[in-house]
């Protein structure tokens, strides 16, 4: 098992969109952005630019021959503003020059001049000004009004939590190549190569089938890319197609940090009501979403926030409410966890409010409420094969939390400049395009003469090594070796109607259309050899170890002799197969219905260590155990499980994305938006599998992309758990990220700020500027 | 400006009269389509572009893991500047790429040649006496992957610890002589890295070797880790003078009849930190450097570089105010000297003439009862600026009584700020409890942050209390207590 591009990757040999070798005559596109956060484009003037060395062409709205419009679900979003001005770096021109340097040079000599109008930045400020997205969602199961009174206990608050930036290592890019008359290939860095293909044939007004978008491979997505890599795609295209050269547009770091969306902010009113002896029997909660300008895929987010709004726990009357508001930040976006985390941290703050409300542990109160099966979702599925528990339980039988948390109590009863934390965290998580229609895939198969595999399915690599499962799946499916599989581009002349490479359902979709094409050519193989064997029942022909086997026999009939065998009968060595995710419906009127083909369990324990003196921490370790189903391929569903990890981690702790409120990014390099390096992550991180059959996954595999994300929401509350360590009786409020800064200020400002405020009392702070290195 | 600069570039002599201020990263991937080397930040802060630079120093080709992004070529002039491609075996895989494929340290790939660049590096050049988890993790600590969460990159480091260190298959390796000879010897390396040394000697150096005061050039680039992501897109485009083609700056010198060390300016953070004059001074530097960058800044970064940078939150810089240094100017006809701690007149100003040149820095020789301490908090420990920095020089005599306490802050004021009239406080008292917290009291009224993307006002000056209060916890903390400054 391993990663099957990692070799290349070792040897940067891989290539990215810039790493193929420039055609003849190449140019190069820098996007011209908003100055402000909001207001209106009072005129431009780009004559300055134009007149600079190296300078093509410009471009803006009044340029392009199609339609203006790349919105891919609601149509709000132009690909160049017209005059609105809705967040700052919101696309305004293109400059095309001879160089990326001189597109550079000539974008500081463009003047517009535009007039501001007041920014929003805050979701809740966006709701009561009526600036909604779409229409309020709102799930419901039971009956919460009657329930409160029923409960003995009902906490109330306020739970938020900030976006994140992808950072994808590989920057937004794509390569745009005109080919013949009014066709086009495009070169992207896409997770959906067919948004690209529409968007672009919408821009320059053809019909879909002259656009040819091919993706070898990401830098990176991590939903990043899933919509926002389409506006650059159509930027490269459109002055590729006036110009008539290959044109190239890498985002620069600064520039992708400013102008593409990240996960969205939430912030949510929650109120939970339970029995004394910690049953959960009712939560309300409303979610806040803040969207950004532009709807985007803001919409799906906000539903797969709802659908996770409870997390792994039963809840018998449930009133979720969503709202997604239109704020001026750059459009956000998918993001792994795509919701579903924002939905489970306002459930992880009411579960930690109550606890300490209860004074029993939050672990307790965790424990006690999982889902088991049989038991309702809020949106009217079951639980079916429910591992919440199971993972709990080994989790417990294998790390020991009361050992854990013993062992924690004695440090902390002998430590003051240092606390030590605990927090669980159980994971429930929703395998499928919750866009029912989305889940579909198609796969094509080529066998050629010498027996080598071409294999092209609407999956699109990014690391998280779909390419690789591919491989094992189609060399189990045709039972030869993995060393005669090639993976080709994920190309829409190959794949038509491809849905993104999204919703952890790559594998799943992708794997069960390619073992679809696989069993299609091995039934033609099968009829073929039957008839050369002279046996009636072909269907106990196998194929296995590059041999084919009748009744468990093995016959002289060999993977290259079947090839060329066909070849030479005239059967056709290609096949194509479409695959559906059967029984999966939502009925969104009544907010109810079966909308996941399974679910994905987990729980992982996380203990922290805060240093009380500096308000700074260090992650111990985590220990998990996470349902895998049977793994295709061990080696990249760890690597998922480690990297989501890392980034749930990083979220919850260091990423802050700081926005002023003009609606600017403050945030806006890697030397002020902090991602975890290497010593951030602990040393000690131990993952344990549930490796039962999963009969709705291909090969019974499960899908691993987002749910490891979600285990990372359990640093908060252990650097919570440490902090109330140091003071019980501090009402920390919820809000994410838990910098350093809130850490040190919610420890000791309240009570030291005293020792310098009296003398500070005529003093007058300086103006002067401290920022910048 | 169109010198003509002979270097190294992996195996082949070349010879390039591109402007001296172009970026060795856009060299390699504009200009020679070396596209191993990756772009992600154009900032020394992912990693993505490291590649190795080999010099010859003092009759030894010594190499170093650096961000390509922030390296002008014209200073390549004689080196060995090595990218991913230049470290692939002709057929299969080097130790490190095998590890990092079998061990799953590779996805989305595109860090990963930065990666492979600074574990070769551990391996080829480190001076641990065996190989170490936590020696890959420094040798990696600039480089940034988001994908696998770096555990599996730990075991790929892990599976070459066994393999180099004591009793492990290439244990011969480590402890050779030479090892990179023995590395390519185990065909583990390209060849051609065995007769480098003479290859680099045989390049005649340029003419221009000390530097013409009289030419003043519209950026001098040092080390240019923070030169180059300010005016990355300028610098190119104008004229520039690349400081580091005079060794002359640079290097350590103990003067006991002066009672300073003679640092020159040019002097890299690292350099600096692995003294062992310096580190006799402060036992922790380890921990210092640690906070201070990664690996691959430190050997690029300058002393000089850092302070007339004037950043109020240089790391260095704050560490060397708290130590009285003295900086040393020369214009071409004179030398002038300044205390650093007049030196810092406002935000990045401070008393120099454009065409002086800091050509070292005089560091008095602390006494044995003199004890330092760098402190710093930033949002992510490694590899950040900090929120707040702070250094500290403390003599307190056998009687109890404070006789120096130079403390300064970082992140609190315009400038990097030395907390004279709490000097002033301390000195003369007893060290106690009362008197760290009365001095606090005073340190406040020196400092005046403000509200910025590293902090909130508030949280600084916090911040700034709680570190200050550190010195002491941490160099007196039999008499000072962390419980004890804490109540109230």
């Amino acid at each position: 098992m391993k990663h099957y591009d990692a070799e290349l990757h070792t040897r940067g040999e891989s290539l990215y969109v810039d790493d193929v070798a420039p055609p003849g005559g190449m140019l190069h596109a820098v996007v011209y952005g908003s100055p402000i956060g909001h207001g209106t484009l009072e005129s431009l003037d780009v004559e300055r630019a134009k007149a600079a060395p190296g300078v093509f062409r410009i471009l803006t709205a009044d340029d392009i021959p199609g339609e203006n419009q790349i919105g891919p679900v609601q149509q709000d979003e132009p690909l160049f503003t017209d005059d609105s001005l809705d967040y700052f770096g919101h696309p305004i021109a293109l400059i095309v020059a001879e160089t990326h340097e001189d597109a550079i040079y000539a974008r500081d000599l463009i003047d517009a001049e535009v007039s501001e109008k007041p920014a929003i930045v805050d979701p809740r400020e966006a709701h009561e000004k009526g600036e909604i997205l779409g229409t309020p969602r709102t799930f419901a199961m039971g009956d919460v009004e009657k329930a409160w009174k029923q409960c003995d206990v009902i906490v109330e608050g306020r739970a938020d939590v900030a976006g994140q930036e992808h950072l994808y290592l590989e920057t937004q890019r794509a390569r745009a190549v005109p080919t013949e008359g009014d066709r086009i290939r495009i070169y992207s860095s896409t997770q959906s190569p067919y948004a690209v293909q529409k968007a672009v044939a919408r821009i320059i007004g053809v019909p879909n089938h002259k656009v040819e978008v091919d993706v070898i491979r990401l830098g990176g997505g991590f939903g990043g890319k899933e919509d926002q890599a389409t506006a650059w795609a159509c930027m490269s295209a459109l002055a590729s197609h006036l110009l008539e050269t290959p044109v190239q547009l890498v985002l620069h770091r600064l520039d992708d940090l400013l102008m593409t969306g990240k996960r969205h902010p939430y912030t949510a009113d929650y109120k939970l009501g339970l029995r004394r002896d910690g049953t959960i029997v009712a939560y309300d909660v409303s979610h806040y979403q803040n969207a950004g300008a532009k709807t985007d895929l803001s919409l799906a987010v906000l539903e797969r926030t709802l659908f996770h709004s409870t997390n792994a726990y039963y809840v018998p009357n449930v009133r979720a409410y969503a709202a997604s508001c239109r704020t001026n930040l750059p459009p956000n976006t998918a993001f792994r966890g795509f919701g579903g985390p924002q939905g489970m941290f306002a459930m992880e703050c009411a579960i930690s409010h109550a606890a300490e409300e209860l004074d029993i542990s939050r672990e307790e109160l965790q424990r006690k409420n999982l889902i088991t099966e049989g038991q309702s979702f809020p949106y009217g599925q079951r639980a079916e094969r429910a591992r919440a528990r199971t993972s709990w339980k080994e989790a417990d039988e294998e790390y020991n939390l009361t050992q854990m948390r013993a062992e924690i109590d004695t440090f902390n009863a002998e430590h003051h400049d240092k606390k030590r934390g605990l927090a669980a965290m159980p994971v429930c998580f929703g395998i499928s395009f919750t866009g029912t229609f989305l889940n579909q895939a198609s796969a094509l198969l080529h066998v050629y003469t010498d027996g080598s595999v071409s294999l092209s399915t609407g999956g699109v690599e990014m690391g998280q090594g779909v390419n690789s499962k591919l491989i094992n799946m189609a060399a189990r499916a045709l039972g030869i070796s993995v060393d005669r599989i090639k993976v080709e581009t994920t190309n829409t002349t190959r794949i038509a109607n491809m849905s993104p490479s999204a919703a952890s359902a790559t594998s799943d979709l992708n794997g069960a259309a390619t073992i679809l094409a696989a069993k299609e050519l091995l039934n033609r193989f099968r009829e073929m050899i039957a008839r050369e064997m002279g046996i009636q029942d072909a269907d106990n022909l196998s194929f296995q170890n590059e041999r084919v086997f009748y009744r468990n026999r093995e016959t002289e009939w060999t993977w290259e002799k079947t090839v060329s065998h066909a070849y030479m009968s005239r059967i056709s060595l290609s096949a194509q197969a479409f695959y559906a995710t059967p029984n999966i419906w939502f009925d969104k009127e009544r907010e109810e219905g079966r909308p996941f083909a399974y679910h994905v369990y987990g729980t992982a324990f996380i203990d922290v260590t805060v240093d009380t003196l500096r308000g700074t921490y260090d992650i111990d370790s985590v220990r998990l155990v996470h349902d895998l189903g049977r793994t295709v391929n061990k080696l990249v569903d760890l690597g998922q499980i480690e990297g989501g990890l890392a980034q749930g981690l990083g979220w919850m702790t260091l990423e802050e994305l700081a926005f002023d409120d003009d609606g600017r990014l403050l945030s806006n390099a890697l030397s002020t938006y902090k991602a975890p390096d290497g010593y951030f992550m602990p040393d000690d991180v131990r993952v344990k599998w549930l490796e039962e059959e999963n009969p709705e996954g291909p090969y019974g595999s499960k899908a691993v992309g987002e749910p490891p994300l979600m285990y990372g929401i359990g640093v908060y509350f252990a650097i919570r758990d440490a902090m109330r360590a140091f003071d019980a009786d501090a009402n920390f409020p919820y809000d994410a990220p838990l910098t350093p800064e809130k850490v040190l200020l919610q420890l000791h400002h309240g009570r030291l700020s005293g020792l310098w405020e009296d003398s500070l009392a005529e003093q007058k702070t300086t103006e002067l500027p401290v920022a910048g290195e | 400006m169109a010198d003509t600069v002979t270097f190294w570039l992996n195996d082949r002599r070349v010879e390039t009269e591109e402007h001296a201020g172009l970026l060795v990263l856009d060299y390699l991937r504009k200009r020679r389509f070396l596209t191993g080397t990756k772009e992600g930040c154009k900032e020394g802060d992912c990693g993505a572009c490291t590649i190795l630079i080999g010099e010859i120093r003092d009759g030894e080709l010594v190499y170093e893991p650096t961000t390509s992004c922030l390296v002008p070529l014209g200073e390549m002039h004689g080196r060995h500047v090595v990218s991913i491609e230049g470290l692939n075996l002709a057929d299969g895989l080097n130790p490190v790429q095998r590890a990092m494929t079998d061990r799953g340290g590779s996805q989305c790939g595109f860090c990963t040649p930065g990666f492979i660049v600074s574990m070769c590096w551990y391996l080829m050049a480190s001076s641990d006496e065996t190989p170490t988890l936590k020696g890959f993790q420094r040798a990696f600590s600039g480089n940034l992957c988001r994908c696998t969460g770096y555990t599996s990159i730990d075991r790929a480091s892990e599976d070459l610890v066994s393999d180099f260190g004591p009793g492990g298959r290439f244990e011969q390796i480590w402890s050779a002589d030479d090892r990179i000879q023995a590395l390519c010897d185990a065909e583990l390396l390209p060849a051609y890295f065995a007769d480098m040394a003479d290859q680099l000697a045989a390049i005649p150096p340029l003419e221009e070797e000390r530097h013409d005061y009289a030419d003043i050039a519209e950026f001098f680039v040092a080390g240019g880790t923070d030169l180059y992501v300010q005016k990355g897109e300028e610098i190119p485009r104008t004229d520039v003078k690349i400081l580091n083609r005079h060794p002359e700056m640079r290097g350590i010198e103990r003067d006991d009849e002066a009672g300073v060390f003679r640092v020159g300016a040019l002097t890299s953070f690292e350099e600096f930190g692995q003294h062992p004059e310096i580190r006799a001074i402060m036992p922790r530097m380890d921990h210092y450097l640690y906070l201070i960058a990664s690996l691959q800044l430190r050997v690029r970064a300058t002393l000089a570089g850092n302070i007339i940078n004037a950043s109020p939150i240089g790391d260095m810089t704050n560490l060397l105010l708290a130590l009285d240094t003295t900086l040393v100017f020369h214009d071409g006809t004179r030398e002038r000297q300044v205390e650093m701690k007049n030196f810092f007149e406002g935000y990045k100003t401070y008393d120099k003439e454009p065409h002086e040149i800091m050509t070292r820095l005089l560091i008095p020789i602390p006494d044995d009862d003199t004890r330092i301490h760098f402190e710093k908090v930033s949002k992510r420990e490694a590899l950040d600026i900090a929120t707040v920095n702070s250094g500290a020089k403390i003599r307190v005599d056998d009687d109890g009584i404070i006789r120096v306490a130079s403390l300064t802050v970082g992140g609190v004021a315009p400038v990097p700020l030395w907390l004279e009239k709490t000097e002033d406080y301390l000195v003369g008292k007893a060290l106690d409890v009362k008197t760290v917290r009365d001095g606090l009291r005073v340190a406040h009224s020196e400092m005046a942050p403000i509200s910025d993307v590293r902090g909130s006002a508030d949280y600084k000056r916090l911040l700034a209390h709680q570190l200050l209060s550190a010195h002491f916890t941490e160099l007196y903390g039999d008499r000072i207590s962390f419980d004890a400054l804490l109540a109230g």
